[in-house]
């Protein structure tokens, strides 16, 4: 694991030249990385350089036209997404998109549609565990809740289905900057005790901070890519997304 | 004051009907976010097949309706299937517009089969009437069983989406369907068991309705099924509490309408009393505004 580009046999997922349109817009021009077991990968850039198209096209909410996506070795292009999350793939997308009208208790239950009902309850009790608010407010209507909260359900609703690689879509999207440094703190638990993520993000300085590798990303290409300190240091990043 | 009753009862007897048949409308309109126009003739597809049921091969009511709601369950996840499936990314208009088609295919279908003339529907449930007020006061058999099937199927409902694994499922497919995809929920699935359970309850509507109004012809499903449209809309459009309000309401409005202001005006009524909640109300009785994303 020193050198984690090189193993290949521990890519959890991999992009291979995806090509993805929304009507005759080209949003994605050709964009291939991967992501390896226990590793947090981040993929910054600013608005509309497509970062949340890509994790669209890998969840199978939306279909590349071109190119190809493997996951666990196994070619996901195609399967569709309610498919995709039984293979061990999560994604708590851009604004959250809780159930608003359920209980947070029931959005969890959402949460753990693919797995067996027996095994429900002890999830749920593990995500109560890491987000203690949840549990007090468990009966409470999701779209009630602050938007760090919010946030936080969303997170433990992915997490329900015990997912093997978490996507996280802009989690800190629109939270003070307190709730911003709680989220990454539980980002950073979460690969703590194990778990592959792969991490878009607007800030680009937090998202760096945590992550083992990044690609930065402008207008559908990925223009830079390598270990998360060096892009956090190197002068492009600095001037473009850092404002130094 | 014997009459006023007797006409309130009525009332929530028919209001009883739209809720059934705007149950149907909402659910799939809060789920599969198209208007099914087609749900009104299979109102009366389903009074057909248990009419043709009870006459023909001489089943007894119960197994007649059993058979109804099972054709009818049927058919709505073939009409699902092969008319609304492939245009689920379609524009909406499209959609609304192949309803349509469907409605008039099944109207159409109808009249071949069973010709236009008007069969005299048999009653379903006569076990006598309910006489009070000294027999000033009578209410039917058909009557109770009516008010009584949209208790147990509201119960049943409610039950349905509030605590089981595919009812919480529909619910999150109404509120985000890409959410909802992202949660490993199959949305076509989902979509398929709401048009079932919307179809059966057609078919029961259609026998409840029929009973109380036994004339059967292909049209019969279209007025009930625009009257119930509206009571889903008043009520408002998606939500399960919204149609048992909205029905039992417009029923009780038509009734006393017709009792006490016009009997040629009453479907009038009805809908400037739509007209008036829309206006005051757009999102109907117990609708929710449409949060616009900006």
């Amino acid at each position: 694991m020193q050198n984690s580009m090189q193993e290949s046999a521990h890519s959890l997922l991999k992009v291979q030249d995806i090509h993805v349109y929304y009507g005759s817009i080209h949003a994605i021009k050709g964009i291939s990385f991967e992501v390896n077991e226990h590793e947090i990968v981040t993929l910054i850039g600013a608005n509309g350089a497509g970062k949340s198209t890509t994790l669209n096209t890998i969840s199978g909410l939306l279909k590349p036209r071109s190119g190809s996506i493997f996951f666990e070795n196994e070619p996901i292009v195609g399967v569709s997404a309610d498919k995709i999350v039984y293979r061990g793939l999560a994604m708590c997308p851009e604004g959250r998109r809780i159930f608003l009208n359920m209980t947070v208790e029931e959005n969890l239950e959402m949460g753990g549609y693919t797995r067996p009902k027996e095994e429900i309850p002890a999830s749920i009790e593990d995500v109560y565990q890491r987000f203690p608010r949840l549990k007090e407010r468990y009966h409470q209507i999701a779209g009630t809740l602050s938007g760090g909260e919010q946030q936080m359900l969303a997170m433990g609703r992915a997490l329900m289905s015990k997912p093997k690689l978490l996507m996280l879509d802009e989690p800190s999207m629109g939270l003070a900057p307190i709730l911003v440094e709680q989220i990454f703190d539980i980002i950073q638990e979460l690969h703590a005790g194990g778990a592959t993520i792969l991490l878009v993000e607007q800030n680009a300085q937090m998202a760096l901070s945590i992550a083992s590798r990044a690609y930065v990303l402008e207008t559908g290409r990925i223009v830079m890519s390598g270990d998360a300190k060096e892009v956090l240091e190197s002068d492009e990043v600095k001037k473009a997304y850092l404002g130094k | 004051m014997v009459s006023f009753l007797r006409f309130l009862i009525n009332g929530i007897s028919l209001g009883s009907v739209y809720a059934i048949i705007a149950l149907g409308y909402t659910m799939v309109y809060g789920i599969a976010k198209m208007l099914n126009f087609a749900h009104g003739d299979v109102i009366m597809v389903g009074a057909y097949i248990a009419y043709c049921s009870m006459q023909y091969l001489g089943m007894p009511a119960i197994v007649s309706v059993l058979a109804a709601m099972l054709v009818c369950t049927a058919m709505g996840i073939i009409i699902e299937g092969l008319a609304y499936r492939p245009l689920r990314s379609a524009p909406k208009l499209a959609v609304l517009i192949t309803a349509i088609g469907v409605s008039y295919f099944l109207q159409n279908s109808a009249l071949l089969i069973w010709s236009s003339n008007p069969k005299v529907f048999p009653s379903v449930f006569d076990v006598g009437a309910f006489r009070a007020f000294g027999g000033e006061l009578m209410i039917t058999s058909e009557t109770i069983l009516t008010i009584v099937a949209n208790i147990v199927i509201m119960i049943a409902l409610t039950t349905f989406t509030g605590k089981t694994k595919v009812g919480k499922a529909m619910r999150a497919v109404s509120e985000d369907r890409g959410a909802a995809q992202l949660m490993g929920i199959n949305v076509n699935r989902t979509i398929s068991i709401t048009f079932a359970i919307g179809s059966a309850l057609a078919a029961i509507a259609g026998v409840l309705l029929c009973s109380a109004y036994p004339t059967l012809q292909p049209t019969t499903g279209s007025m009930p099924g625009i009257k119930a449209f509206t009571a889903a809309v008043f009520g408002g459009i998606g939500s399960i509490p919204g149609a048992m309000i909205g029905g039992l309401m417009l029923g009780v409005i038509e009734i006393l309408g017709k009792a006490y202001i016009s009997t040629e005006l009453g479907d009038a009524i009805v809908f400037a009393v739509l007209i008036i909640v829309l206006l005051f109300k757009p999102a109907g009785l117990l609708g929710k505004p449409v949060n616009e994303k900006v």
